[in-house]
């Protein structure tokens, strides 16, 4: 479990970023307490790697108020980062240099002395599992190993918050385990972590609290089981019925649940027994091609929020 | 499997890590560029010698036996190169260090990005990409300077002053083309358009092979506006003494001051622009 506390690391109200008449974030608010995991949900374009971007205190804010660490990052920005650890969407590693030099070089960005930063290395290589690739160029490295790479580098400072932007977009099933299971253990240690993600399940996982965000602006805050609670139901039945019948089918399917969502592929059926919705569907005369008892998840409360799948 | 236990947010000393930041990134650049020091090194000790036997020895060589030492003065051809090809070679060595390096840095391994999430400001990052270049121009002169004494196309009493009139022409120029590495966008052969319409007219109309006042009037300008012409003439100066009025060695040194803080200018807003967006 991680010890979270109640000092507030990171402050934003509303926090707004604009490139010219366009408002990437358009009045967010949340709060980070110390040895959180927060995660900011939402899918591609809904202004999530601009807010990190703004507290990364490397973009600055158009409007607003956002204190990272006690200060104000349009005026502290580089005494901020001293304290941050960042892992860009793009893992941004130099090729040129090793493994082992990508983070020694890293380390001397923040002054830290090269003795200290041998041991430090070596350390961070074992974290990441990367002690056999220790002199391997990045470009000899899979994809989930340069991830890891680039998150031992986030963390050679020593930082506050670490910040993750998409932390597993682009890596398989596997590798997106392993660096799961990194990111526990730092959590586990206390460091507060705020990430990004797309995934669901990825925020589910790592996340104590996170933020739904859409176009800008902050739709839901909470706990993700909370939320699941607070706009899904306990259970999904997914139905199949064929492109042409899901619609029609919807209206008579409703009764037997909460609450329907009608996908271009399938119909959602909101549901305490899912199991139990789906004999009544049978014994109606229905008769889906495929059906599916699930879980409700971060996904569900996301198309109640906004009609939209995470995933258009 | 290791496990990672820190204290977060206790190891770095912020003064030192904000203070510090420029040389930090020179550091992270001359390391990059050690990977390359077979081809610096190559370059630096062939480029010299084998313009000083080409052109110094061998043309010179012609040169001196056809116009019987008159033509310029008095003074042998070699002499009257060196000072050029020293100032041609640190404006080469500096300019190297700020075109494919920034690229590199905004466009193709975008490193940049990486070294703006620590507490390195934007313009530290600039400016350690300077420094850097400034350390392999200095290298550049040393050795070039060095095969120029050995062949006894400068004197010793020269070296000093004539290395820090090519170095200081080579960082006024390498400003300006900093700030065009820094505002492009895309590879798009800007520094090929650059090499052949800029460096190569430079290197043909600054005076380096014969006096300026030689040349047709209408091309004169071209020396008139290049480092190379001015840096050339502060070295022959030194080594040649070739005497030129007080206010024209200030316009010089004011040449290399413009060009110095116009490239700066733009090269710290390229950079805060981009890092900041």
């Amino acid at each position: 479990m991680s010890s979270t506390s109640n000092e507030i690391v990171l402050r934003a109200h509303g926090l707004v970023k604009r490139y010219g008449d366009f408002s990437a974030v358009d009045g967010i608010d949340f709060e980070v307490r110390r040895g959180e995991s927060f995660g900011i949900l939402g899918p591609n374009g809904a202004g999530k790697s601009t807010t990190m971007k703004m507290i990364s205190a490397v973009s600055k804010r158009t409007d607003g108020e956002l204190t990272i660490l006690g200060k104000d990052p349009n005026l502290k920005g580089p005494e901020i980062r001293a304290h941050l650890g960042v892992v860009p969407q793009k893992d941004l590693l130099d090729r040129e240099l090793k493994a082992w030099e990508n983070l020694f070089v890293y380390g001397r960005y923040f002054g830290l002395p090269r003795k200290w930063l041998r041991t430090k290395v070596d350390e961070l290589l074992a974290f990441a599992q990367l002690e056999d690739k220790r002199n391997s160029k990045v470009d000899e490295m899979s994809g989930g190993m340069q991830r890891r790479l680039a998150i031992a580098r986030g963390l050679v400072n020593e930082p506050e918050i670490l910040l993750l932007d998409e932390p597993t977009t682009g890596l398989d099933p596997q590798a997106r385990h392993v660096l799961w299971d990194r990111l526990f253990r730092l959590r586990e240690n206390g460091v507060t972590i705020i990430l990004t993600t797309h995934y669901m399940d990825e925020a589910e996982q790592l996340c104590d609290r996170l933020v739904v965000m859409d176009a800008g602006k902050i739709m839901a805050e909470g706990a993700p089981a909370d939320l699941i609670k607070q706009y899904a139901s306990k259970e999904v039945l997914e139905l199949r019925f064929g492109t042409d019948r899901n619609e029609e089918t919807a209206s008579k399917v409703v009764a037997f649940g909460e609450r329907v969502e009608v996908l271009p592929d399938r119909v959602l059926l909101y549901t305490e027994d899912g199991e139990g919705s789906l004999e009544r569907v049978i014994d109606a005369g229905l008769k889906p091609v495929t059906s599916l008892v699930r879980r409700a998840s971060l996904e569900d409360v996301f198309l109640r929020l906004t009609g939209r799948s995470l995933v258009d | 499997m290791s496990d990672l236990k820190f204290t977060p947010g206790t190891r770095v000393d912020v003064r030192r890590a904000v203070r510090g930041g420029s040389w930090y990134v020179a550091e992270y650049r001359l390391r990059n560029m050690s990977h390359w020091w077979a081809a610096i090194m190559a370059f630096g000790l062939g480029n010299p010698v084998l313009y000083l036997v080409s052109v110094g020895i061998g043309i010179g060589g012609l040169v001196d036996k056809a116009s019987g030492g008159h033509l310029l003065g008095g003074v042998p051809y070699l002499q009257f190169v060196a000072p050029a090809l020293l100032a041609s070679a640190a404006i080469q060595g500096v300019m190297d260090e700020v075109t494919f390096p920034v690229l590199e840095g905004f466009t193709w391994t975008q490193h940049f990005y990486a070294i703006n999430s620590t507490s390195v400001s934007p313009r530290q990052i600039a400016n350690g990409v300077i420094i850097a270049a400034i350390a392999r121009g200095i290298w550049t002169v040393v050795l070039y300077g060095g095969i120029l004494l050995l062949f006894g196309a400068i004197p010793l009493s020269s070296v000093l002053p004539l290395a820090a009139s090519s170095l200081i022409a080579g960082i006024a120029w390498s400003a300006v083309i900093m700030a065009v590495s820094a505002n492009v966008v895309n590879d798009d052969g800007v520094f090929a358009i650059i090499g052949r319409f800029v460096i190569a007219p430079m290197f043909l109309f600054s005076g380096t092979f014969y006096p300026l006042s030689l040349m047709p009037i209408y091309l004169q300008w071209i020396g008139w506006i290049s480092p190379l012409w001015h840096s050339t003439q502060l070295g022959r100066d030194f080594t040649i003494g070739e005497v030129e009025p007080v206010w024209l060695v200030a316009t010089h040194y004011a040449y290399f001051a413009v060009l110095l803080g116009l490239g700066l200018t733009i090269t710290y807003r390229a950079f805060v622009r981009k890092l900041s967006e």
